[in-house]
């Protein structure tokens, strides 16, 4: 048994309201730049829908992910080594930019050249990679909210089977959002598809990472990956993934797109998971049954046994103490409620979802049911064969059975928190009938619907003895190594970290209750106007009664631009520059 | 003037081919890249850069054949002259063919479609335009040497191949090169003048062919603690073995 640590995530998909807001703040952070206009490492689809890039899951035609050889043996879809290195020349299997679409702006400047004219000049959309004038024709949420689905909504590959069960009537529709960002797999069929072998795993946390220096622009991880979270930076020639903000998660705080989800649906937590047992359970006879062998790998934290071994392989106390608090876990593990994304690609994805119970019961609130109702509900999961089996083609290669478990959980703590909610009586049967008891439901509850900032991230920060060595901070010195600084190449110069200092005490913002307990924070209650404000501390908020700074005979601890016994009362602070103004 | 050309300027171009290598592979590992532009176009591209870059694999082994095998060591393999250039001009026809087909597609792809046209660089221009006379000058040579009927035309094997050689002996005899023909003369030029600016243009993705894929383990582990390209560093010493590797066969 070799124990490694993964950092996951569990998406809440019945909280996703679709605002965009992790792709928009993850652009900003990671892809705004020349070379991956068209690039979104957190992307959000509306399903049914095409998603981005267009038609991803069908692998009959990208060959992304893995599949099993007559033999039994895991294989690449797309072919093995020699197959790949025939087709370096030219990747057959490589989506082009129209499959994601073709990044434009506007030519904002017509707006303000524009003479005076009767009527109103418009900035026309222009593409970001030829300069010239274009159609726009798609985008990467073109079919946001079943916009534009009666013309494209069948072509969803995940329809398949089912597709003349499902109508895209306005009253008879169903859609939910589905959050996506990369897999970071146990199995990642990316890295495995690297000639160069450029895409690694981390040892420490399992992220999936693109070593740029050792990319060469081959994109065979493309069209490996069978959930397109690759792309290819069309500036530099190199492929660029979801890093899972490593940053952050090193210092311990989410990821980005984790830290502004508006609807708080993202979890993040570690996994601990038998690395021996990935290749026996990605090569699971069944594509059903992969939901079941990939939860065989994982490993409970919980168990001394295992927590013992872990620390004897060398993972630190604190990783092993974090993975028994990891909500992921929780809600993988104990509840049972979060299902993998496309197990058959056999990849072993570590960001899973908690399916929507949403679309079923609008469709009975739609239909004049009680929709939060235990019997309507259950009944509704039943008789609403539609969006299971959906769900289904998407979570568990299309075995409706635990997708039902987990909505019929769902729908029990609807129903029995509505209950406690409203005051009634407890009915310990609505929990029983889906294997717990109303203390769990509530348990449940907690964790999804009001887990605080620190209960839904649990994520140990890397460590001290380590820091020197984190990518991020890259102090090594450049002529040591022999490495790729300096020199006047393209990766001159050292790379510039991000302050470790900051992002600590963005975390202690969040999670603070009072500002002075935020390092670092500015006291405005004892200033007097005059010099630097202080530093807070918490003395401060008990200073709040008498009025600011009056009667404080606290020292201002910052620096003070007006020295003592200087003149000018009047305006403190503020240094004449021009003394010599008067002799002119 | 011809010291100059067939011995000074070689090594010059060599020395820089080798050194520019070197500087950019220590110094330039972000900028090393094929630059691919699959991602605007790739209906011309699918057929184009196979049949471009299969025929100029061809193309480099002729040469090999060509230029580096002296043809005293056919001759002992008892391989008559005849035989040898209908093998070498057959040889040449089909992959001379391939390249300039493939090139010309090409070339007209990056020039018609309007994203590939504004990523090209001048750089690349320069390169290709460099490249595609290199080519036009060996077609030349090829044709000139397939045309003749009468076989009393210019042997390469007995000039440009011996100079060729004296160079890489470092005994280099510009005599050999003085009497081969012009467009023979041209030819090499050019291809050393290729060499020369090969380090800095994005030819060097010759250099990367993934050779290494063929033996390596299909996931990469690395530590967080691993410097820049994966040396070693302060880990937590987790093994670092994967469950496929091509050497070991489990499961």
């Amino acid at each position: 048994m070799r124990i490694m640590a993964q950092m996951s995530m569990v998406m809440n998909l019945d909280k996703c309201i679709g605002c965009h807001t992790c792709s928009v703040t993850c652009k900003q952070a990671w892809t705004n730049r020349t070379g991956t206009e068209y690039v979104w490492f957190n992307n959000v689809e509306t399903r049914p829908g095409l998603g981005y890039p267009r038609r991803y899951e069908d692998q009959e035609k990208w060959k992304g992910g893995w599949t099993l050889k007559r033999n039994g043996r895991l294989a690449l879809k797309g072919g093995g080594r020699l197959h790949r290195l025939s087709m370096i020349f030219a990747n057959p299997k490589m989506p082009g930019v129209d499959d994601y679409y073709e990044p434009w702006t506007y030519d904002y400047e017509t707006l303000l050249n524009a003479p005076a004219q009767k009527n109103f000049p418009v900035a026309r959309p222009h593409s970001m990679l030829s300069g010239k004038p274009m159609q726009v024709k798609w985008g990467a949420n073109w079919d946001d909210d079943l916009g534009g689905t009666y013309a494209t909504g069948a072509d969803d590959p995940m329809l398949k089977g089912i597709a003349d069960k499902v109508k895209f009537e306005f009253e008879q529709t169903f859609m939910f959002y589905l959050p996506r960002i990369c897999e970071h797999c146990l199995n990642p069929s990316c890295a495995a598809s690297c000639p160069s072998g450029a895409i690694y795993k981390r040892t420490e946390d399992g992220i999936v990472l693109v070593d740029q220096n050792k990319c060469r622009g081959w994109r065979m991880c493309i069209s490996g990956c069978p959930y397109k979270k690759i792309y290819f930076n069309h500036s530099t020639g190199k492929a660029e993934k979801c890093t899972f903000c490593y940053p952050r998660i090193e210092v311990g705080i989410p990821t980005v797109c984790s830290e502004t989800c508006v609807g708080r649906l993202r979890y993040i937590g570690l996994m601990l998971y038998d690395a021996d047992g990935v290749l026996a359970a990605a090569s699971a006879k069944n594509d059903q049954d992969l939901y079941e062998a990939q939860r065989g790998v994982f490993l409970d934290p919980r168990d001394p046994a295992i927590a013992a071994e872990a620390e004897r392989q060398g993972i630190p106390v604190d990783w092993i103490e974090a993975a028994k608090k990891s909500p992921v876990l929780r809600l993988i593990v104990d509840y049972k409620v979060a299902l993998p994304l496309h197990p058959e690609y056999r990849t072993m994805p570590m960001v899973w979802y908690i399916p929507p119970l949403s679309p079923i019961s609008d469709a009975l609130r739609n239909s004049g049911h009680d929709g939060e109702d235990a019997n309507n509900l259950f009944g509704a999961i039943d008789a609403l064969r539609i969006p299971i089996e959906y769900l289904a083609n998407l979570f568990t290669a299309g075995d409706v059975a635990p997708v039902r478990r987990v909505l019929d959980k769902l729908a029990a703590m609807r129903s029995f928190m509505r209950d406690v909610n409203l005051g009634r009586p407890e009915q310990e049967s609505i929990a029983a009938a889906v294997g717990m008891t109303g203390a769990e439901v509530k348990e449940m509850f907690r964790l999804l619907a009001i887990a605080k900032y620190d209960e839904r991230y649990v994520i140990p920060t890397a460590h001290r003895e380590q820091a020197h060595a984190l990518e991020e901070l890259a102090t090594d010195c450049p002529v040591g190594g022999g490495g790729s600084g300096g020199a006047f190449g393209s990766g001159s110069g050292g790379p510039v970290p991000v302050a470790i200092q900051t992002l600590r005490e963005t975390k202690a913002r969040m999670q603070a209750d009072e500002m002075s307990q935020v390092p670092g924070s500015v006291s405005y209650l004892t200033w007097d106007g005059k010099g630097m404000p202080g530093k807070a501390t918490p003395d401060d908020v008990a200073d709040r009664s008498g009025i600011p700074g009056a009667e404080s005979e606290r020292p201002v601890t910052g620096p003070s631009l007006v020295h003592a016994g200087e003149e000018e009362p009047g305006v403190p602070g503020v240094v004449d520059p021009r003394p010599d103004q008067g002799e002119r | 003037m011809s010291t100059f050309l067939w011995v000074v300027f070689p090594y010059l171009a060599l020395a820089t081919f080798v050194g520019g290598l070197i500087w950019r592979y220590r110094y330039d590992q972000f900028g090393w890249t094929s630059r691919s532009s699959q991602l605007y176009e790739s209906k011309l591209l699918r057929i184009g850069s196979p049949l471009f870059h299969v025929g100029l694999l061809i193309a480099l082994m002729g040469h090999l054949m060509g230029l580096v095998i002296p043809k005293t060591w056919t001759d002992g393999l008892g391989i008559e002259q005849h035989l040898y250039h209908l093998f070498a001009v057959v040889g040449g026809l089909v992959s001379g063919a391939m390249i300039v087909v493939g090139f010309a597609i090409l070339v007209f792809r990056r020039r018609t479609t309007s994203t590939v046209f504004q990523a090209t660089t001048w750089n690349d221009k320069l390169m290709y335009l460099l490249l595609g006379l290199v080519i036009a000058f060996g077609m030349w040579n090829t044709l000139s040497t397939a045309l003749d009927v009468s076989h009393d035309a210019y042997n390469y094997r007995l000039g440009v191949s011996r100079w060729f050689r004296s160079v890489f002996m470092l005994r280099p005899d510009a005599s050999l090169m003085v009497d081969a023909p012009l467009q023979f003369q041209v030819h090499a030029v050019l291809a050393f003048l290729l060499i020369l600016v090969w380090p800095f243009t994005r030819l060097v993705h010759v250099f990367s062919a993934p050779i290494g894929y063929l033996t390596r383990p299909y996931i990469v582990y690395r530590s967080a603690g691993d410097g820049p390209g994966g040396r070693p560093g302060s880990g937590l010493g987790v093994p670092q073995k994967t469950w496929d590797s091509p050497t070991s066969k489990r499961g």
